[in-house]
């Protein structure tokens, strides 16, 4: 597992990203990485309906919406990945029987899609300055036919791989947050999957905190 | 006195059993519960199969339907599977459209039967460009007691086994499908794929087929899907806390275990059923 870490070279698409671009939400970014993009709102805390009320921490309801229609059943399980990954990563018990409700607004699909909403979700609860445990990062890899590992791939590479892999990598023990597959691969190929969307995910951090540092300096 | 302690601190209930490494229903932590099939549960349907877990209790059946295949993919046909989770399966669903956990379940289902290939959607074509089956396989709980998408894919994958589809010719002069209903043949089953599913309790406790309320009170949810080759059809973990690699691992090396098990189970029960006849 080792071994690989070193030789292979983790490479990402270019990364965009801004925060507070809207001014009705309490936090908003748009994430873009390559042509594939995404906007993020967040709202609350704020009341909560009675019926969805937890006693003892906030309720946070994802929405995810596509370019054109309502959202179907694939959005309503990315939904769920992205609903439960914030969940772990949010405070919530520091703000009981309130409601939290993060929007994600797909722009545009060149593939790595639900590591792009992932993103773009962490860097909008950031925004909205919502105590957190940890930040998280979701990257996408790919295998292809000749078995080589593809970070962050295009649609036309996703087409093409025979198995797609989309990690959360929280980012105090780089452990995998969330996980979800297509296609079917052996252990071995997962298990280097994981290492490598480990090393991918410092970069992410690093841009994080690139974008973050940025955005405050200009503001001083 | 226990009942009300666990009324009361359900989660130091359940704690005060895992410190001794066992479960409140008698079980170890790595234990299934007691997994029942039955299939041919539906004469009406194609195939069926009706599996227990516990008090779980999922019914599947398949409906097969001539239809036309899309201009894209013109020799592949269709399979809808639809989870169904209605009020009377537990006090936590209402009426109404199906919920989130119904909807990612059902598409939980789609993915893993396009990962596995199951069963090859070209097999279902009849004529190119002109006929083909739909299977629509709907998976119903009729006692919701957690671990819903282990039964679900036992279910599914016993009834797909069972699945007697008829013999189809098309007339020549008239260009329409005969259906001959006496003459029926199963479908080709390509793999076995089988399900696991964990639950993590305080951050690093592992437990295997959790109960309805082990899922209520747990941190995280694991499932991990594998064939009889030992491939990885899914390893669906909708987020929750972290989990390193290695407890991946123990995961993984489990559910390889519970797919050779279950898969002895379904011939089994297939072989007892065609010796009856």
């Amino acid at each position: 597992m080792m071994e690989v870490c070193g030789s292979s070279n983790v490479t990402l698409r270019e990364f965009g990203c801004e925060q507070s671009l809207l001014s009705r939400p309490d936090g908003s970014a748009s994430f873009v990485q390559g042509d594939t993009s995404v906007m993020a709102g967040v709202y609350g805390p704020a009341e909560v309906k009675v019926s969805k009320e937890i006693y003892d921490r906030a309720t946070l309801e994802v929405l995810i919406q596509p370019k054109v229609g309502l959202p179907s059943v694939r959005e309503r399980s990315q939904e769920q990945c992205v609903r439960e990954t914030c969940e772990a990563a949010l405070q919530l018990s520091l703000h009981p029987r309130s409601s939290l409700t993060l929007i994600l607004q797909l722009l545009h699909d060149d593939g790595s899609l639900l590591s792009c909403y992932l993103n773009a979700a962490c860097m909008a609860l950031m925004d909205a300055g919502l105590p957190m445990n940890c930040l998280f990062c979701g990257v996408t890899c790919a295998i292809n036919k000749e078995g080589e590992i593809i970070t962050d791939p295009t649609a036309a590479q996703e087409k093409e791989s025979r198995a797609l892999m989309t990690f959360a990598i929280d980012s105090t023990e780089r452990r995998v947050m969330m996980s979800s597959t297509k296609g079917s691969f052996s252990v071995h190929e997962m298990q280097r999957c994981i290492a490598v969307s480990q090393k991918a995910s410092e970069k992410i951090f690093q841009f994080y905190r690139d974008s973050v540092r940025r955005r405050y300096s200009k503001t001083l | 006195m226990a009942a009300g302690f666990k009324t009361a601190e359900p989660l130091e209930y359940h704690r005060s059993f895992l410190k001794e490494n066992c479960r409140p229903d008698g079980r170890e932590l790595f234990d299934f519960r007691t997994t029942t099939l039955n299939i041919g549960s539906i004469s009406t349907a194609d195939g069926s199969a009706l599996v227990k877990m516990g008090n779980t209790t999922i019914i599947c059946g398949i409906k097969a339907e001539l239809a036309n295949p899309t201009v894209e993919a013109p020799d592949k046909g269709y399979i809808v599977p639809n989870v169904d989770l209605p009020p009377l399966c537990s006090s936590r669903f209402r009426p109404g459209p199906p919920g989130e956990q119904a909807q990612a379940a059902s598409q939980f289902i789609a993915d893993v039967i396009e990962s596995s290939e199951v069963i090859k959607t070209e097999d279902l074509c009849i004529e190119r460009g002109k006929l083909c089956w739909v299977l629509y396989c709907d998976m119903m709980c009729l006692d919701y007691d957690g671990n819903i998408l282990d039964a679900c894919i036992i279910a599914l994958l016993a009834a797909l086994k069972n699945t007697q589809l008829p013999e189809i010719t098309i007339n020549q002069e008239t260009c329409t499908p005969e259906v001959n209903l006496e003459k029926r043949h199963g479908l080709h089953i390509h793999k076995h794929p089988v399900g696991a599913s964990f639950c993590v309790f305080d951050h690093s406790i592992l437990i295997v087929d959790p109960t309805a309320e082990e899922e209520v009170l747990s941190t995280a949810q694991l499932t991990v899907v594998t064939d009889e080759e030992d491939r990885l059809c899914s390893v669906h973990k909708p987020g929750g806390t972290s989990l390193s690699g290695e407890k991946l691992q123990e995961c993984i090396s489990r559910a390889t275990v519970r797919q050779r098990e279950i898969q002895k189970l379904i011939d089994k029960v297939i072989l007892s059923v065609k010796t009856m006849h």
